[in-house]
């Protein structure tokens, strides 16, 4: 169970966002839900391309003798980060929006289109 | 609410905006070399203008910052469009500095050694374009949630 | 109502997560690796940069990021249109 290790740590966290997005009465958390979602599943694309006792992949002055890891995990990754960087902008606008409208956080009392 | 940020906090905020901006551009122009690049030296530099927005609340009445910052960010992605061009004669996204003796294209031996600044062909290029997109970007966000938010609590005291 | 049916379907999802991860290859050994032994190989002589995932994000696979920049650049201009309207309604 010792080599799985990382991988229970990315999905501790994903477990921990959904229980956030489904239990929690506060627009604000279930947005900090979302984004602990989006760093579990970049924890779990980076630790995918492990290589035992690698180093970064990287020239500049690396230590010599050891394997490198591999890279494109990483730069995907990084588009990954971006991504969630955006949609988190966005939902926060939304909820800046919505709380100006109708005074409340609450998501079980935004039941504006029911009516 | 007029309750503008402590004297510590604006006393710091000058003292160190200043470093923040320039390691961020250090991030940004050794991209390839270190690890770092674009996006990364770009987040940097927003989290540097996100400290100067909030130190500074009424102070910072200048007319329309938006606009300075909207084109900006579109002189970066146009340039990193164009410089994905300008190699069309082979592909596109064609790396047609690299190894050539011009601006930014000395050959290196393989192998482990300390970084050359002079290699990379397209890459710091892009790198800084990306960057001052990925800045002006985050920046312009920050500031639009901030003043959304403000102008809404001055005009229901105004009331 | 509502919790009993969401602490049942988390249970379903805990224990269809723990079988999964069960049975991926263990860490630290991945199984094919021919594009990447390629690319840190070869990188330093083509593109010429020290750095072997910048050369991937900007040269390699340049077209993601150009796709990456356009979705920056749409969530800006997402913000930007909506708090147009906002002095509108106060005024």
């Amino acid at each position: 169970m010792n080599s799985y290790l990382a991988y229970f740590t990315s999905f501790l966290l994903i477990m921990m966002g959904i229980y956030a997005v489904i239990f929690k009465r506060n627009l604000i958390k279930i947005v900090i839900g979302v984004s602990l979602m989006e760093s579990g599943v970049n924890l779990f694309l980076v630790a995918l391309g492990y290589r035992k006792n690698g180093i970064a992949p990287i020239y500049t002055m690396a230590p010599s003798g050891h394997k490198m890891v591999l890279p494109t995990p990483q730069a995907l990754t990084l588009t990954s980060i971006v991504i969630g960087l955006a949609t988190t902008a966005l939902m926060l606008t939304l909820t800046v929006l919505l709380y100006k409208h109708y005074k409340t956080l609450d998501p079980t009392k935004i039941r504006g289109l029911m009516r | 609410m007029k309750s503008d940020m402590s004297t510590v906090v604006r006393t710091i905020t000058d003292f160190i905006f200043g470093f923040i901006i320039v390691f961020g551009i250090y991030i940004i122009i050794h991209g390839h070399l270190t690890p770092g690049g674009g996006f990364q030296g770009g987040a940097v530099v927003a989290s540097g203008f996100a400290l100067f927005f909030v130190a500074f609340t009424h102070d910072f009445n200048r007319k329309k910052p938006q606009k300075l910052y909207g084109m900006f960010e579109s002189i970066g992605l146009i340039i990193f469009i164009l410089l994905a061009f300008f190699g069309i004669y082979k592909t596109f996204f064609y790396n047609f500095l690299a190894n050539s003796g011009s601006l930014f294209g000395m050959t290196i031996r393989p192998g482990i050694n300390p970084g050359y600044f002079n290699t990379g062909g397209v890459v710091p290029l892009m790198n800084m374009a990306v960057g001052f997109e990925v800045a002006c970007g985050l920046s312009l966000i920050v500031y639009l949630l901030y003043r959304g938010e403000k102008k809404d609590r001055e005009d229901s005291e105004s009331e | 109502m509502k919790t009993a049916y969401a602490l049942i379907f988390m249970t379903i999802v805990v224990i269809f997560m723990f079988y999964a991860i069960t049975t991926l290859h263990p860490m630290g050994s991945p199984l094919h690796s021919e594009m990447d032994d390629y690319f840190i190989k070869n990188a330093q002589i083509e593109v010429g940069t020290n750095n072997v995932v910048t050369s991937i994000v900007f040269d390699y696979r340049g077209f993601d990021t150009l796709g990456e920049a356009t979705v920056l650049f749409i969530a800006v201009i997402s913000v930007v249109s909506l708090f147009r309207g906002v002095k509108k309604d106060e005024e």
